[in-house]
């Protein structure tokens, strides 16, 4: 992953161009155009309803697009298919979590779909976002904030050069946003790319953050 | 990032843990089981005890409860994955849709179809119907069944993102299901006359092996509709 991310570090990597998105009768996203790099974070703001997931959602190729394209690499995502879902991480406001199964459960049925995981690789993400003692209780049982961080804890699994992330830090304390933000940066000097939709913004004041307000 | 798990990983990895969410919640796995028994052994009591009447309605009897049972856990084969968010992660996998939801489908019928085959002596023992009918009965049910579950599987997915549904999922499966019906009931009335049963059997087996060689892309279709909204 180093050596391809660090090869394509100067091409844009993910690149939105000229998309329009329409929700029922109201017109969301009006000619919308950007590009990711290797080892930048994008996070979109703007008022609720504005179509902040929606656009997410549209890039990460779950909601189909009236006009525009979205490239990855040099080509449109619908013509990679399941090789860009393979190369994404996506959280959702949903954190994707069974309640009568428990955070290791969870993220070995999950995470197994992508690729193998060890019980010690498990552990030590558990244990990065802080929520170690609670992997062997169902997570109906977990408070909104540490299943927010399993969730997170899933996204560090996939390994995948892109992450998309939803409102990342709902239902975080102090001490998790600190976290996440340290999650982000490391994935960034890794080479990889983040694209967040937030009302709060992340790792303020780095070169690699940026952000574009939707109206 | 390592090489992608193969397929049988995956439906390994999907059946595991729907079976041990299955086994988290076992008091509403039995339902559509109980379901089954206590319709077949309640004609007995509101028709007729006579070995000749019943061993007429019998076979209508088991098909027409074995229908309604798989109806009964259809509701919940793809609308809680929906709901938290999990079915979303699927479509992003990387993995073919088609083969999760086939894996899905498994697990519903291991859940739901097999356990009424087991139930077959019991269900022909409270019906009156020579042992001999026995093997027919539990033979019929798991071709049978196994159709229903395909069959199921896609009409849930289809109905999925419709808010109460269950009525509609109904109103679309059953006409579907109807030749299941007919051949799954016609074997056990020719075993309980001592006939070859190969003929609707034979039907039966071809039907389950179309649906599992096809439904799987309709129900992928279906579900990403579904997702979308």
């Amino acid at each position: 992953m180093l050596e391809s991310t660090a090869s394509a570090s100067s091409s844009a990597a993910l690149a939105v161009r000229d998309l329009h998105l329409w929700r029922g009768e109201r017109h969301l996203l009006r000619g919308l155009s950007f590009t990711l790099r290797s080892g930048e974070l994008l996070q979109i703001i703007g008022a609720n309803g504005i179509g902040k997931t929606s656009l997410l959602r549209c890039v990460a190729g779950l909601l189909p697009m009236e006009t525009g394209e979205v490239f990855w690499g040099d080509k449109p995502i619908r013509q990679v298919g399941d090789e860009f879902a393979r190369s994404l991480a996506y959280l959702a406001h949903l954190n994707a979590l069974k309640g009568d199964l428990t955070p290791m459960e969870n993220l070995l049925a999950s995470v197994s779909l992508r690729r193998e995981v060890t019980q010690e690789l498990l552990e030590s993400t558990l244990a990065r976002l802080q929520v170690l003692q609670c992997a062997a209780l169902p997570v109906r049982s977990l408070s909104a904030g540490q299943k927010r961080r399993v969730g997170l804890a899933r996204i560090v699994l996939l390994d995948a050069p892109l992450w998309i992330l939803d409102e990342p830090i709902t239902n975080l304390d102090r001490d998790g946003i600190e976290i996440v933000e340290h999650c982000i940066a490391e994935h960034l000097n890794r080479g990889g790319m983040v694209l967040t939709a937030a009302h709060q913004l992340l790792l303020q004041g780095r070169p690699e953050a940026r952000t574009l307000e939707l109206h | 990032m390592q090489a992608a798990p193969g397929l049988v990983r995956v439906l390994g990895v999907v059946i595991a843990r729907d079976l041990r969410l299955a086994v988290r919640h076992w008091d509403q796995v039995v339902q559509p089981l109980i379901f089954f028994v206590v319709v077949t052994t309640l004609f007995p009591l509101a028709t007729s005890p006579a070995l000749a009447q019943l061993r007429q309605i019998a076979p209508g009897v088991i098909w027409v409860a074995a229908m309604l049972s798989s109806l009964l856990a259809l509701e919940s084969l793809f609308r809680p994955d929906v709901e938290d968010g999990t079915m979303e992660q699927w479509v992003l996998s990387g993995q073919p849709l088609s083969v999760l939801l086939l894996a899905k489908t498994a697990t519903h019928w291991l859940l739901s179809g097999l356990p009424l085959v087991l139930m077959a002596p019991l269900v022909g023992t409270g019906l009156g119907l020579p042992a001999s009918a026995w093997s027919v009965i539990a033979a019929s049910l798991a071709l049978g069944t196994g159709c229903l579950s395909v069959l199921g599987a896609i009409g849930a997915a289809l109905t999925v993102s419709v808010r109460r549904g269950s009525v509609l999922l109904a109103l679309l499966v059953l006409p579907l299901e109807m030749p299941a019906l007919i051949f799954g009931a016609r074997a056990i009335d020719l075993a309980i006359h001592g006939e070859s049963v190969t003929g609707p059997l034979n039907l039966l087996a071809a039907m389950l092996l179309l649906f599992v060689s096809l439904g799987p892309w309709a129900m992928a279709a279906a579900m990403r509709i579904s997702v979308e909204n």
